[in-house]
C-alpha cells in the first residue's frame, strides 16, 4: 500500500481537530440548555412548595388579596392572596403599553417612511442610547423626578402604578421602536408604489397598507415590549410604593410580583411558608414570561399564514 | 425542446491497459432527501488528462463532481452511493478519512473564494496548518504554486496584500494556486471560468492546459468553446444522467446519441 | 377634512412624537449628568461609600462592577464562542436544534430578577459560593449568554459559505477553517456584540442583588492575592456593584447625601455605558476597515 492509501484509511489529525471542536461546541451548547431546565426545575420546586408542603390553595393563592404570609386569618389558614401583585403587575404593563404603542409605532413609521435620514441620524441612535441606560438609573429618575412630579399634580405620595407605568414606558418603547421599525422595512416596496400610484396620499397609503401588511411585526414588538414590562424589577420597585394592597387608583402604594420578589427574598428564611410563597411568585413570573413567548410564537405562525 | 430516453447512453470504456486511471465513479447516486439527482454514473478519468463535464444548468454535473471529493457531505439532506475508486479505494466509503482524501482530491470553484488574508497566507494557511513550519518551504512553495497558477509575475512584489484586493481573474488563479499548493493527484475544477470575462477566461484555461503535465483535471464548465479547447475527453450530462462519454474530439464531431448531438450543436442548453 | 390635510396632519403629529422622544432622551441625559457630574472628583470615584454619613465614594463599587464584568466576560464569551459555534456550523434542521433555539430564546426573555433568583438558589446556597463576585458573575453569564450566543451565531452566519467551503476542499476540518478563517472574518460583528453586551452586564443589578450581595466590605488594594479576604481580587467576597450601589441607596438609604450620590453613581454609570457604545461602533469599525484592507 502506498502512503497515501495507508494516510487515507487512518483518521487524520483534521479529523480528531474537527471531533474534538464539535464536542466543545456541543458541550457549551447544552450547557444552556441544562441552565434552563434547571431554572425551571429549582424555581417551580420551590414555588409550588406553598401548594403542596403548605397545603396553600392554589385558587386562594390567585384570588385573595391579603398579602401577609407570616399571619393565619380567622380559620387558620395563611394569607397568602397574591392577587394585588398580579393586578399590580398586569396594571404597570397593560397601561405602559398602551402608552408607548402609539410612540412607538409613530416613531418608527417616522423612521421608516416620513424622514429616512432624519430618522437614521438622529432617532436611531436615541433608541439605542434609551437602550442601554441601565434600569436602576430609570428607578432613581423615576423616584427623583417623576413621583414629585405626581405627588405635586394629584397629591399623595406620587409613589403608585402610575409612576410605574412612566418609567416602564419609557423603558419598553425602544424595544417596541425598534421592532417595529423591522417589521415596517419588511413590508414590501410595491405595496407602496401600488397604493400611491392609485392616488393614495402618504398617510393613507401608511395606514391603510403599510401598517396593516407589518401588523403581525408590530404586534411582536408590543409583546416583546409587554414581557420586559412585566419582568423588570429593580425600577419599578423604586417607584412603585411596595405596598401589597389590591389598588383602588393609580396614585396609592402598590406592588407588582417582580417588587415584592426584590424586597422580600433576603428577609425570609429558606424554606418558611414566607419564603416559599415569594418563590411561587417567582414561578408565576416565570410562567408569564413562557406564555409572552408563546404569544409571540402564535402571533408569528398566524402572520405567515396571511 | 424536445425529452430525450436516459437509457440511451454512451460511455466509452477506456482500457486500463493503455490509459492509467486516477479516478473511477461506479454507479454513483445522488440523492438529496428522496429526490435522486444522479441516476447512477459510471465514469473513468484519466490520469494527467484534462476531462471536460459539459451539459444544460440543472443536468447533475456539478452535483456530480462535488461528490467526486464529497463535498455533498457537507449538504443537510445529499446521499451519495456507488463507488468512487481512488488508488483502488473506494473514497465514498465511511473507512476513508475525507480530509485527508480532500488533500489529494483538490477543488476551485465557480466564485473565486480567497480567504481574507494576504496572498503569501492564502496560500500557506492550509500547509501550516498540516504541519510545515519551514519558511524556507513555504516561501518556495508560494513561488512554485504562484508561478504554475501564471499569477507570480503580477504579485511577486506584494505577496502581503491581501487576497481579495485582486481582479476576478486573479482572485481565481490564487485559488488555482492555493490549491495545487497541496500537492493533490485530481484537481476539480466547478467552473470556474463563469464569473470571469474573456480575457481573464483565456488566462486560467492557459494556466489548466499548463498545469495538466502534473495533474489530473476534471472540469465542469458550460461553456462548450472551453470543453473543446482544452479538454481530452468530455461527458455530456442530461437530467441526471452521463449520456456520453469519449474523446473530445469525437463528442463535438461524432457523438453517438442524438442529445449530445443536438446539444454541443447549439440545440438547447 | 380631505385626505391631503389628513396627510399634513398625520404628517406633523409623527414629527411631535419624534421630537418627543428625543426631548425625552435629553432631558434624561440631561437630568443625570447636571445632577450627577458635579458631584464627580477624584475622591467620589475612589473613597469607599458612607453607610450613615454624607461624603461616601464609589470607589469599591466602580472596582467591583468592573471585576464582575471581567470575570463574567471571562466565563460568557467562551461559551458563547462555542454555542455559537455549534448553531451556525454544527446544528442541522431537526427538532433537537429547534429545542435548543426554544431554550435559548426563553432564557433570553426570562426576567433578569428571576435569573438572579435561581443564582441565589443554586450558586450561594446549594454551592456554598455565599454572596459572591463568582455567583454574581455566574448569574451574568447565564443572563448575557443567550444574547452573546445569538451574535456569534449571526456574524458567523455573514461570512460567506464559500470560505467554508474554501477550507473544507483543503483538506481543513471544520472547526479549524471555523477557527482560523471564519471568526476573523466575523470578528467585527462578535466584537461590537461582546461590547454592547458589556454594557448591559455593566448596568445590570436585578441578577446581582441575591447573587453578588448588597455590601461592599472594604478592600485592601495593596493585597493582590486573590486567596485572600481583603484582596480585591478574591471571588468569594461579597460585592455590591455599582448599579447595586444606586438601588440600595435609593430603596433603603439612610445617608444625607443619597440623592447626590446617586446622582453622581449614575452619571458614572451613563458614561461607561455611552463609552461601551461608542466603543463598540469605533472597534467595530476598524477591524471591519482592517478585515477587509485592500
Amino acid at each position: 500500500m502506498d502512503p497515501i492509501q495507508q494516510a487515507m484509511l487512518k483518521k487524520s489529525h483534521a479529523a480528531k481537530l474537527e471531533r474534538r471542536g464539535k464536542l466543545i461546541s456541543l458541550f457549551c451548547i447544552s450547557l444552556i440548555v441544562v441552565v434552563v431546565l434547571a431554572i425551571f426545575f429549582f424555581v417551580a420546586s420551590r414555588g409550588l412548595a406553598t401548594f403542596f408542603t403548605n397545603k396553600v390553595n392554589l385558587w386562594r393563592f390567585l384570588s385573595q388579596t391579603t398579602w401577609s404570609p407570616a399571619v393565619k386569618d380567622a380559620s387558620g389558614q395563611p394569607q397568602v392572596g397574591a392577587l394585588p401583585m398580579i393586578v399590580g403587575s398586569f396594571g404597570v404593563t397593560l397601561l405602559s403599553a398602551v402608552i408607548a404603542t402609539p410612540f412607538a409605532v409613530g416613531a418608527a413609521i417616522f423612521m421608516t417612511e416620513i424622514a429616512p435620514n432624519l430618522g437614521k441620524k438622529v432617532l436611531q441612535p436615541v433608541i439605542e442610547l434609551l437602550v442601554g441606560i441601565p434600569s436602576v438609573v430609570y428607578g432613581f429618575i423615576g423616584l427623583s423626578v417623576v413621583v414629585p412630579f405626581i405627588r405635586n399634580i394629584f397629591g399623595g405620595t406620587g409613589f403608585g402604578i402610575l409612576a410605574g407605568t412612566f418609567v416602564l414606558f419609557v423603558m419598553i418603547l425602544p424595544t417596541v421602536t425598534s421592532m417595529t421599525v423591522d417589521a415596517l422595512k419588511a413590508v414590501p416596496r410595491h405595496y407602496r408604489e401600488a397604493s400611491l400610484a392609485l392616488g393614495g396620499t402618504r398617510w393613507q397609503t401608511i395606514s391603510r397598507v403599510v401598517l396593516r401588511a407589518a401588523m403581525p411585526g408590530i404586534l411582536t414588538g408590543i409583546v416583546f415590549g409587554m414581557a420586559r414590562a412585566f419582568g423588570e424589577a429593580l425600577a419599578v420597585q423604586m417607584v412603585i410604593g411596595n405596598a401589597a394592597l389590591l389598588p383602588t387608583n393609580l396614585i396609592s402604594p402598590a406592588s407588582t410580583l417582580t417588587s415584592v420578589l426584590t424586597s422580600g427574598i433576603g428577609n425570609t428564611v429558606m424554606g418558611s411558608l414566607e419564603n416559599n410563597a415569594l418563590w411561587s411568585l417567582a414561578l408565576l413570573l416565570l410562567l408569564m414570561s413562557l406564555a409572552f413567548n408563546l404569544l409571540i410564537r402564535w402571533i408569528g405562525k398566524k402572520g405567515e399564514i396571511k | 425542446m424536445q425529452n430525450y430516453s436516459l437509457a440511451d447512453t454512451y460511455i466509452k470504456p477506456l482500457d486500463p491497459a493503455e490509459h492509467e486511471l486516477a479516478l473511477e465513479t461506479k454507479n454513483l447516486k445522488v440523492f438529496y432527501g428522496d429526490h435522486e439527482a444522479i441516476h447512477g454514473a459510471s465514469l473513468q478519468f484519466e490520469r494527467y488528462k484534462i476531462t471536460a463535464l459539459i451539459g444544460a444548468s440543472g443536468s447533475g454535473k456539478s452535483t456530480f463532481l462535488r461528490s467526486l471529493n464529497r463535498m455533498n457531505d457537507l449538504v443537510d439532506k445529499a446521499r451519495v452511493t456507488g463507488e468512487i475508486l481512488y488508488r483502488g479505494l473506494d473514497i465514498n466509503s465511511d473507512k476513508i478519512d475525507v480530509y485527508e482524501m480532500r488533500r489529494h482530491i483538490g477543488m476551485v470553484f465557480q466564485r473565486p473564494n480567497p480567504f481574507a488574508k494576504s496572498i503569501y497566507d492564502n496560500i500557506t494557511f492550509a500547509p501550516r496548518r498540516f504541519g510545515e513550519k519551514n519558511k524556507k518551504v513555504l516561501d518556495e512553495m508560494v513561488e512554485t504554486s504562484l508561478k504554475q497558477a501564471a499569477l507570480w509575475d503580477q504579485v511577486k512584489d506584494d505577496l502581503n496584500q491581501s487576497g481579495l484586493a485582486l481582479s476576478g481573474g486573479q482572485q481565481q488563479r490564487l485559488c488555482i494556486a492555493r490549491a495545487i499548493a497541496m500537492k493533490p493527484d485530481i484537481l476539480l475544477l466547478d467552473e470556474p471560468a463563469s464569473a470571469l470575462d474573456p480575457i481573464s477566461t483565456s488566462q486560467v484555461e492557459d494556466t489548466l492546459l499548463a498545469l495538466k503535465d502534473h495533474y489530473t483535471i476534471i472540469i465542469v464548465t458550460h461553456n462548450m468553446q472551453q470543453a473543446a479547447r482544452i479538454s481530452d475527453y468530455t461527458s455530456f450530462f442530461y437530467s441526471g444522467t452521463a449520456i456520453e462519454f469519449d474523446e473530445t474530439r469525437k463528442i463535438f464531431t461524432r457523438p453517438q446519441i442524438q442529445a449530445t448531438e443536438d446539444y454541443v450543436s447549439g440545440h438547447f442548453g | 377634512m380631505d385626505a391631503k390635510k389628513i396627510d399634513r396632519l398625520a404628517t406633523t403629529i409623527l414629527y411631535l412624537i419624534a421630537g418627543i422622544i428625543v426631548i425625552i432622551l435629553a432631558s434624561l441625559l440631561g437630568y443625570i449628568l447636571v445632577r450627577g457630574l458635579p458631584h464627580i472628583s477624584w475622591h467620589f470615584l475612589t473613597a469607599p461609600s458612607q453607610s450613615f454619613k454624607a461624603g461616601g465614594g464609589i470607589g469599591i463599587q466602580l472596582f467591583n462592577s468592573l471585576y464582575l464584568l471581567v470575570l463574567s466576560m471571562l466565563i460568557s464569551v467562551p461559551l458563547a464562542l462555542g454555542a455559537g459555534i455549534y448553531l451556525a456550523e454544527y446544528a442541522r434542521e431537526n427538532k433537537l436544534t429547534e429545542i435548543i433555539r426554544t431554550a435559548i430564546e426563553i432564557l433570553s426573555s426570562l426576567p433578569s430578577v428571576v435569573v438572579g433568583l435561581f443564582g441565589f438558589l443554586v450558586f450561594v446556597l446549594q454551592f456554598g459560593f455565599g454572596f459572591s463576585i463568582l455567583s454574581g458573575a455566574l448569574a451574568l453569564t447565564m443572563f448575557n449568554l443567550p444574547l452573546l450566543t445569538r451574535n456569534v451565531e449571526d456574524s458567523l452566519r455573514q461570512v460567506s459559505f464559500d470560505q467554508r467551503e474554501a477550507g473544507l476542499a483543503l483538506g481543513l476540518s471544520r472547526w479549524e477553517t471555523v477557527i482560523h478563517v471564519i471568526i476573523p472574518e466575523a470578528l467585527p460583528g462578535i466584537i461590537t456584540g461582546m461590547i454592547l453586551g458589556a454594557g448591559r452586564v455593566f448596568g445590570e443589578a436585578a441578577a446581582l442583588i441575591y447573587t453578588a450581595g448588597q455590601s461592599a466590605p472594604a478592600l485592601d488594594f495593596t493585597n493582590w492575592n486573590p486567596l485572600n479576604i481583603a484582596s480585591p481580587l478574591n471571588p468569594l467576597r461579597p460585592a455590591e456593584t455599582l448599579a447595586v450601589h444606586i438601588w440600595k441607596i435609593n430603596s433603603e438609604g439612610i445617608q444625607p447625601d443619597a440623592a447626590a450620590v446617586s446622582a453622581g453613581a449614575s452619571a458614572v454609570l451613563i458614561l461607561a455605558v455611552l463609552l461601551f457604545n461608542v466603543l463598540a461602533r469605533v472597534i467595530g469599525n476598524r477591524i471591519y476597515k482592517k478585515m477587509t484592507a485592500v
